[in-house]
């Protein structure tokens, strides 16, 4: 089948590449900006929790340049808003709830002076008590949404009749998305109390109903656009709100174009991060390390507001398993209200937390084992026809994790690099090896089953060009491409005919976010239902004039045949026109089979599975901490892939920002609840030298069981898992340390030096207390 | 004759002549507001993500043309006078056909979501421009060094780079270029005033300056400006005076004499360091961690050492090997150890209009046993945590003098006196390693930070002496670095 595809599976540059390298794509800042526009900035909560005694705003009105400022109080419409729960305030309403909070806003007429004036507030505060941490919460009983506790067996009784059982909590930091571009708005008002919101966001439908909701307006009064986004990770799906919003509302105050660019400080000390949690787990296992009870209790750091921490703490729900069975398990997820931004979505939305989970209780239970931890992990893999049913009672059918990682175990060498690294580790006293091989399995479609749905607009002009226009936003994904190919190959057409437009709501309405990795699958296919609509009417129209049977007429190579006839697209479509044929046609998807109870977790919540493996080789320096990763191999599983040059690069950078996330990325505040990381200077994500001189990344060779576009698969936040090989090589080269081979390194993330080096610390002072005890004994 | 009062440059080959709105002004709002060139990004503001890379290209004064790639977020746009500058808008062949930088991302499928595309395009112009049209990886991942991508791992784009050599050779500035910028080589002082009373000098002369700063002894001295930027940028300061030093060519000399390198105060970062390297190879490591190349392309080695931040990677070395500043207040000239301009947190021995000419660093000693240690969450552009630098004479067996200094262990770069103390006069041997391991805690109480605790600042302290004595005494190298090359 595959090789008949002209389009479809080929590497394709990104419909922007070219763009991208003379800087000639446009993103929100770069849009030509409408005479007298102005320029806001937004005034912070310096205090954690606090209720706000007195705010004087005269001096920021005062200063120079300043048309406008603006409170809760000049909010026409609704003054909470929220992806699901309406509890954040617009601007903080009498209270600040986090370090960071809008408190006011400034439109000024230049950026310059709008971020002067917002220092000139003076506002005095009464310091309430601040919830800081994940552990704070669950021991203060603050939730932002009530836990949520599942259960299968009898888990208890497991565990205290085990023969082997083991205890820890493993303390997991969060990430900042750190897109490139950072939160931008740019909000134009029309007639009629129209506003038209440029807004850079995975979610334009959301920006729209919530500028809507601000303003007190019906939505088709607001537009949201956008073309692309300089790099989103889930930190643009719903915070992005915060920006559109409040551009919308100094442009309905000032009657003003009004742009709102934070500055980088200002949009990581406003916006939520991936949420780090603090795991708790108890296991039950045998003499092999097969996992036989299982007790968990997450403990999320979700910030001020629920946000999406409700789907993000399910999500790592759905993920402890990674690619093993569960049995018998407990898993109590506590989702806590802290005094810090709200934490949101971020590529695997809790996925990747849950998968960590189990994997550090696999390394763990293998190294109280004295067994290489890619042997317990086999052991506990599901099977393909027994041992298949997930903890939420979905059978895994298109499990390939044995083979996948079978092909990486022996292309990476492992066995006989475990080998070398052990004589390394022998060797060297100071310097210390580590390695690691790890899986992902990985539940694709949005887990609230009414967000997977897609719509696509397609226009075939007269001249044979084609428009294609659908819910999806592109943030580097390359997901334009993917759609513009899937069109070029529905319509035979070649692939400069198709052009893929802005992300408009005015074009197709109630978007999903471009989030859980469904892009492609829910968009592809509402393309593909559009051209085979209009298609379906051309061919008809073809049959009756060409004389041949509908089913027979071709569209391949730019061209159109029927019965005898071969004809030119364009011209085809030009006769089209004038008999009256319809040219352009919507296109709708759903995502069959899936369906689910939130209130038990169960049923069958994604339609498939994606599937990866990765080996990193780290070598670490145990007078400091200091490591680097030398080796990384990757086997991912895109099914069959839709463009491998894309897909490729999705792995890649998947791995790499999951190894950032578990290695140098550190969020820290102090303890007056401030972030101090807050711009690239404090917030390392990985740089050109973290990537390893051997860095192989291939593409398993599979295809989708399920009907998914063209038997691809998604391939967004699959792949960041991958990256927390390099953590547990990390914890291998740590383990190291005591040549007993039994050492369990306390090892927290992210591992930076210090982290590491505390761990090289725990191990050598278990070392020498057992030492002792052996003695006195 | 007055002095000059606008700015002349070359814009992607076109003369510009500008009166800049402040001085203050950053190339990058220049570009973006006022050319409305967008092509070149705001991704920081404080020159750490190279969104906002582009080319800067000098005159040296025997007449051969530099490329740089620089930060345009935190440079002002008055030092740009008398210099061209490119950006990812003008760097197309004449054909309209793409530059190999730009083919090559294509190629390698290097963009994805192409916001920090034009800073790499922009780095790799500049290897291109000098050259190296067929980089090793390593002279790739320190000419990227400056440049983050969220999106792609890297791995593509260090491809493209490295292949850009395979496309037909690209049009190159023209030889020309020298003859253009010679003609608008600056000459006399610029100043600069706005309406609000802003001024900015930038002298011709060692003489100009040092009378300017006399008499304006609360002016900022601005250099690379890779500080400067950011009091600017983030701190949103109004900076009434300003004295740019990076006009005069006397001051950007390296000189060797009476037993050291002198290195004058507009000397680049990366000017300095190869001849410093030189002298201590062991400096190579830190040369490339420290900071990016973009920022050490404007960053200079002096103001490393003059803006006495504790958390330089500049001063602990220097200390350790004996390096002393040359300070100068109008006609008078003194010399101090470096060590001596330090006094607390951001305050130095400097009178009132007085500013470091420049640094002597002395020539490397045979007896004398170096190294310098970098400890920061990630390996490049990023501020340390410690610092440490060792200097000993060694002489059969026994420590004659030992210098140790550290950054990031107290409010100022400082020596560890007691450790010195503890190893003067005794033998190189790990008992007395660990005696100075030990003295270290009368030396520092280090704080705890976003960048380490103090717990992790004291052990690692003590440990780099351990691993310095491992590695003098065993030859076993423990970087890390050569590791991942």
């Amino acid at each position: 089948m595959q090789q008949q595809h002209r389009t479809v599976g080929q590497s394709l540059k990104h419909e922007s590449a070219h763009l991208h390298v003379s800087g000639k794509a446009n993103y929100t800042d770069d849009i030509p900006q409408r005479e007298g526009t102005l320029h806001a900035a937004i005034g912070i909560s310096t205090r954690a929790h606090a209720k706000i005694k007195a705010m004087d705003l005269s001096a920021v009105k005062a200063a120079e340049g300043v048309i406008a400022v603006i409170t809760l109080d000049d909010v026409p419409g609704d003054k909470y808003l929220g992806p699901f729960l309406h509890d954040e305030p617009i601007f903080a309403d009498e209270e600040v709830l986090y370090y960071g909070q809008p408190v006011f806003a400034v439109a000024a007429t230049s950026h310059d002076l709008a971020r002067r004036a917002a220092k000139l507030a003076k506002i005095e505060y009464e310091d309430l008590p601040a919830i800081l941490t994940a552990q704070a919460a669950a021991e203060a009983k603050a939730y932002v949404l009530p836990p949520v506790h599942i259960k299968r067996g009898n888990v208890e009784e497991k565990l205290a009749n085990a023969k082997h059982r083991v205890t820890g909590v493993f303390d997991l930091g969060g990430q900042e998305q750190f897109y490139l571009e950072g939160q931008i708005a740019y909000a134009l008002p029309g007639e009629d109390g129209d506003m038209h919101v440029y807004t850079s966001t995975q979610h334009p439908s959301e920006m729209q109903f919530m500028v809507a909701h601000a303003l007190g307006q019906h939505v088709h009064t607001v537009k949201a656009e956008c073309r692309r986004m300089g790099g989103g990770f889930g930190g643009k799906e719903t915070q992005s709100w915060v920006f559109a919003v409040i551009a919308a509302l100094l442009a309905r105050k000032t009657g003003k174009p009004v742009k709102l660019r934070a500055d980088r400080d200002d949009d990581m000390m406003i916006t939520g991060k991936r949420h780090d949690f603090q795991i708790l787990y108890d296991i039950a296992h045998d003499d092999d390390g097969r996992i036989q009870g299982l007790k968990i209790e997450y403990r999320l750091r979700c910030g001020f507001s629920a946000d999406l921490s409700g789907p993000v703490g399910d999500r790592a729900i759905f993920h402890t398993d990674n690619a093993y069975y569960l049995d018998e398990f407990d898993i109590l997820s506590i989702r806590g209200k802290t005094n810090t931004q709200s934490n949101t979505a971020f590529r695997g939305f809790g996925g990747p937390q849950g998968i960590i989970a189990i994997e550090y209780m696999i390394d763990t239970i293998a190294r109280k084992l004295g067994k290489d931890p890619l042997d317990v992990r086999k052991i506990n893999f599901y099977g393909k026809t027994d041992r298949n049913v997930t903890p939420y009672q979905m059978t895994v059918e298109d499990n390939v994790i044995h083979e996948l990682v079978a092909e990486l175990e022996e292309t990476s060498e492992y066995r006989k690099r475990r080998q070398e690294v052990n004589e390394f580790n022998a060797k060297n006293k100071i310097l210390k090896k580590g390695l690691a091989l790890v899986p992902v399995k990985f539940g694709i479609s949005f887990t609230a089953t009414q967000f997977n749905q897609a719509g696509a607009l397609l226009h075939v002009y007269t001249d044979g060009s084609v428009m294609i226009n659908h819910g999806g936003t592109e943030m580097g994904q390359g997901l334009n491409t993917k759609v513009a190919q899937v069109v070029a190959e529905e319509l035979g057409l070649s692939i400069d005919r198709v052009r893929v437009s802005a992300t408009d709501t005015s074009k197709v309405p109630n978007t999903s976010a471009t989030a859980a990795s469904t892009g492609t699958d829910l968009n592809g296919k509402a393309a593909q239902d559009a051209c085979v609509k209009v298609k379906e009417k051309l061919a008809a129209f073809a049959a009756e004039r060409y004389g041949c049977k509908p089913e027979e007429v071709r569209f391949a190579d730019n061209h159109v045949y029927a019965g005898n006839e071969k004809i030119a697209f364009e011209e085809f479509v030009k006769i089209a026109y004038t008999a009256r044929v319809p040219l352009w046609s919507s296109g709708f998807y759903r995502t069959p089979k899936i369906h689910y109870d939130f209130k038990t977790l169960t049923g069958r919540p994604f339609f498939y599975f994606a599937y990866g493996a990765s080996v990193s080789e780290v070598i670490i320096d145990t007078l400091t901490g200091e490591s680097r990763l030398l080796r990384a191999d990757v086997l991912h599983d895109v099914g069959s892939s839709l463009n491998p040059a894309i897909d490729i690069g999705q792995v890649e950078g998947g791995f790499i920002q999951g190894a950032g996330w578990l290695t140098t990325e550190e969020l820290w505040w102090n303890k007056d609840g401030k972030l101090m990381t807050h711009a690239p200077s404090t917030y390392k994500i990985p740089s050109v030298s973290d990537v390893p001189a051997q860095f192989n990344t291939r593409l398993y060779a599979n295809s989708n069981k399920e009907d998914s576009i063209y038997h691809s698969k998604a391939v967004g936040e699959p792949p960041l898992p991958l990256g927390m090989s390099v953590f547990l090589a990390l914890r291998d080269a740590v383990a190291a340390v005591d040549d007993s081979g039994r050492a369990v390194p306390p090892l927290m993330a992210p591992a930076t030096a210090e982290a590491i080096l505390k761990a090289v610390e725990a191990v050598k002072a278990a070392k020498k207390a057992e030492a002792v005890e052996a003695e006195t004994v | 004759m007055g002095n000059r009062r606008t700015v002349r440059f070359l814009l992607n080959g076109e003369l510009r002549e500008v009166v800049p709105t402040s001085p203050t002004q950053s190339l990058l709002n220049y570009l973006r507001e006022e050319e409305r060139a967008t092509g070149t990004k705001e991704g920081c503001a404080e020159g750490d993500c190279g969104a906002c890379t582009v080319t800067e290209a000098e005159l040296t004064e025997t007449g051969e043309v530099r490329f740089r790639a620089i930060n345009a977020c935190i440079r002002f746009l008055p030092t740009f006078d008398g210099r061209a500058i490119w950006t990812v808008e003008g760097i197309a062949n004449p054909d309209g056909s793409l530059h190999p930088a730009q083919q090559a991302m294509i190629d390698n499928h290097g963009s994805q979501c192409g916001f920090c595309t034009p800073g790499f395009v922009m780095s790799m112009y500049t290897m291109y421009q000098n050259g190296e049209t067929k980089p090793s990886r390593e002279r790739v991942l320190d000419c990227l060094s400056g440049n983050l991508c969220r999106c792609t791992g890297y791995r593509p784009i260090v491809e493209a780079a490295m292949k850009m050599g395979d496309y037909p050779e690209a049009r190159t500035c023209g030889d020309t270029l020298a003859e253009r910028l010679k003609a608008i080589r600056p000459e006399g002082t610029l100043e600069v005033e706005t309406a609000a009373g802003n001024r900015y000098y930038a002298p011709a002369t060692v003489e100009e300056l040092a009378a300017l700063y006399e008499a304006n002894p609360d002016a900022v001295i601005l250099a690379g400006g890779t500080d400067v930027g950011l009091w600017v940028t983030k701190h949103l300061m109004d900076l009434k005076t300003v004295i740019y030093i990076g006009g005069i060519q006397e001051l950007k000399k390296i000189e060797q004499r009476d037993g050291a390198i002198e290195i004058g105060a507009a000397v680049l970062l990366n000017d300095a360091f190869p001849v410093v390297v030189e002298q201590y190879p062991e400096m190579e490591e830190l040369w490339k961690r420290f900071s990016s190349t973009p920022i050490r392309n404007s960053g200079t080695f002096v103001g490393n050492l003059a803006n006495g931040s504790p958390i330089g990677d500049n001063p602990p070395p220097m200390i350790a090997v004996g390096a002393r500043v040359v300070l100068r207040k109008g006609d008078r000239r003194r010399e101090m150890p470096l060590e001596d301009l330090y006094l607390a947190y951001r305050k130095q021995a400097r009178d009132a209009g007085e500013f470091v000419e420049s640094v002597r660093v002395p020539l490397r000693r045979e007896s004398v046993k170096f190294a310098v240690y970098k400890l920061s969450k990630r390996y490049d552009q990023d501020i340390s945590a410690v610092c440490a630098a060792f200097a000993l004479d060694i002489e059969n067996g026994r420590v004659k003098d030992a210098r140790i200094a550290y950054g990031g262990m107290a409010a100022t770069p400082k020596r560890a006196s007691h450790a010195e103390a503890a190893l003067n006069g005794a033998s190189w041997d790990e008992a007395s390693v660990q005696k100075a391991m030990s003295a270290m805690e009368q030396d520092y109480q280090p704080m705890t930070d976003m960048r380490a605790t103090s717990e992790y600042r004291m052990t690692t302290a003590k440990n780099l002496v351990y691993r310095f004595f491992v590695e003098t005494t065993s030859g076993q190298e423990l970087s890390l670095y050569a590791a991942n090359n």
